[in-house]
């Protein structure tokens, strides 16, 4: 596996919406790629005709019919917002001005 | 490079002498299943805000989602209506962005193994041709929610303050349609693309899949541009149109960016890969923003769900289902029933073809039925303000029986066309069928010869000048005089025999 660099960190970073220092950039950079390292084992094991396993049962089609379930109250649905109006969530604004 | 206007245009003819334009069309649409994809609540449009969510819509921790059966054999049907193979074994995606219309921060989708792929429609254009558009892919997804921006001008995205989601819509299933590049349409790409969706429309609603409405946003399509220089096979730099929600936009957003695009290349400029975003009412394109590290999406397989994989059985019971296709169904139906291309398109275009199908079922013949529906009744349905002719029938009680009944009436001799719209008038405002109309008014020609001689005597005697113009052979004069025989029949007369009577009398 190609060694992990800063900028990688730095891209990871931001599309985590983490705000890392520079000091923490260089920092994360070291045991990333010591986390990266432990893990690259199961590369080791033999997968020869083995399918990659995106679930851990061997099950398929698992559906529910079409009818409709009772959904929450809307005061209970908005109860762990941070900010709500009008019924509705109130989030930051979300394009940055320049 | 920077002296370049990115924003001016260059007029269409200038675009086509020096190049060719290549488009890829998206289209969402919402399914009309009663559920969303992933969870039981309702997808009712218009709920109070933030009423029809639950934790799995709103990706609270531990929320397991179940895929709802019924989306999925409609992405099958669609999928076959379009010509497309079907995925004998396929998954879900986790699509990684943050958005606050996306609540669980991951829109649930299909990545690398979509429900179908690679399929065609063929779409009939003005002139007659048909266009082949091919289709890359069609697959599952979900809707995100409604955001409603505060603080900048008229609901506008940039300069909000803050925004206020209501995810009623998250997690309503949504099937994406996603067209090959399609090359070779020159000038008649914007044609060719509105063409498309509303070929896409019909076929959509003739599954009944979804309602279709792009004015409600059930029904989206982005619109994806390039141009290569005429001569060259080497796809230029792309830009993709969003919310294009009507038929006219999509043609003018094509057209727009073609001419965009080419004022750009023109003057030596390159094109920005970027997202544009529609404007309606001023029909033009803005800049949205540009393809950056952001899109970055990070798809890996969704470990909550587990593959859908469709038995063939089922499949062909699917297939089963499918109506014919709406393109094939009109040109029989117009071969069938003797219309001609202008009267086909009237019918086509104020929504008959269903009723006019009806009643042709029901015995009329095919003009009658096209006359009354698309005639007096379609008339009455205007004056009175009707969205459509359909919907007022349904209102008014009217069937296609009472066509039958009274296209009977005018051919058994018992009415003329006047009093058939007199007739019209009376079951239009509830008085009854067309029989018992045409009792209670009293409406039914005089067969009486004897009255029907002395009346053109009268005529004839009262009018000597144009009686001798008749004599002298000048036939058409004799209109005239029928219309005087009319009157003094008080309408209740049969014209053609009144007519052959004056001439008998005049020139036998």
């Amino acid at each position: 596996m190609a060694e992990l660099t800063r900028d990688d960190v730095a891209h990871l970073a931001g599309l985590a919406r983490i705000d890392l220092s520079d000091a923490e950039l260089d920092k994360m950079v070291g045991e990333l790629g010591i986390i990266l390292e432990s893990v690259a084992v199961v590369q080791q094991a033999p997968i020869e005709g083995v399918e990659p396993m995106s679930h851990p049962m061997p099950i398929v089609n698992v559906t529910r019919p079409d009818v409709v379930r009772p959904s929450l109250a809307a005061d209970a649905v908005l109860a762990g917002a941070p900010a709500a109006d009008q019924q509705r969530f109130s989030v930051p604004r979300i394009l940055d001005e320049d | 490079m920077s002296s370049i206007d990115t924003e001016a245009t260059i007029s269409y003819e200038e675009v086509l002498e020096s190049f060719d334009p290549v488009m890829g069309l998206e289209v969402h649409v919402e399914l009309g299943t009663n559920t969303k994809m992933f969870c039981g609540c309702a997808t009712e449009f218009g709920a109070e805000p933030n009423t029809q969510v639950c934790p799995v819509c709103l990706g609270l921790p531990g929320a397991l989602p179940v895929v709802n059966e019924k989306a999925v054999e409609s992405a099958i049907r669609i999928g076959l209506a379009l010509n497309c193979e079907i995925a004998q074994w396929c998954r879900f995606a986790r699509k990684n962005y943050f958005y606050p219309d996306m609540p669980k921060n991951f829109q649930t989708s299909q990545y690398d193994e979509p429900i179908a792929f690679e399929g065609y429609l063929d779409v009939d254009l003005d002139d007659g041709s048909t266009y082949r558009v091919e289709i890359e892919r069609a697959h599952m997804e979900e809707d995100t929610g409604k955001s409603l921006h505060v603080g900048g001008s008229t609901g506008r995205i940039h300069g909000a303050t803050h925004s206020l989601v209501d995810y009623n819509r998250a997690g309503i299933p949504l099937i994406e349609i996603v067209t090959k590049p399609l090359r070779g349409a020159g000038e008649r790409a914007p044609e060719i693309a509105r063409a498309y969706v509303a070929t896409l429309r019909d076929l959509l609603k003739a599954l009944d899949v979804s309602d279709v409405k792009m004015e409600q946003g059930s029904m989206r399509c982005d619109v994806n541009l390039s141009l290569m220089p005429k001569g060259s096979t080497t796809l230029g730099t792309r830009t993709e149109t969003k919310n294009v929600n009507s038929l006219r936009s999509v043609e003018r957003a094509v057209r727009y960016e073609m001419c965009r695009h080419g004022a750009i290349l023109q003057a030596g400029g390159s094109i920005l890969q970027e997202t544009r975003h529609w404007h309606e009412d001023t029909g033009v394109t803005t800049s949205g923003r540009p393809k950056s590290d952001a899109d970055d999406y990070r798809y890996f397989p969704e470990p909550d769900l587990v593959p859908v994989a469709p038995p063939q059985e089922r499949v062909e019971e699917l297939r089963a289902t499918l109506p014919e296709p709406p393109a094939q169904r009109r040109k029989r139906l117009q071969s069938d029933w003797g219309f001609s291309d202008l009267e086909m398109r009237d019918v086509l275009n104020a929504g008959l073809v269903d009723l006019i199908g009806s009643t042709v079922e029901a015995g009329a013949t095919p003009a009658g039925a096209r006359k009354w529906w698309s005639g007096e009744i379609a008339r009455r349905a205007n004056t009175d303000g009707a969205v459509d002719v359909a919907t007022y029938a349904v209102e008014r009680g009217i069937t296609p029986a009472h066509v039958v009944e009274l296209e009977g009436l005018v051919k058994g001799g018992r009415l003329n066309d006047s009093m058939a719209r007199q007739v019209w008038e009376g079951v239009l405002d509830g008085e009854g069928t067309p029989t018992a109309v045409a009792d209670a008014r009293g409406l039914e020609l005089v067969q009486d010869d004897g009255a029907l001689e002395a009346a053109v005597d009268t005529v004839i005697a009262a009018n000597p000048e144009v009686a001798q113009k008749v004599r002298d052979g000048k036939v058409q004069a004799a209109g005239a005089l029928i219309g005087q025989v009319m009157k003094e029949m008080k309408g209740q007369a049969d014209a053609g025999k009144a007519r052959e009577i004056i001439l008998a009398k005049l020139t036998g």
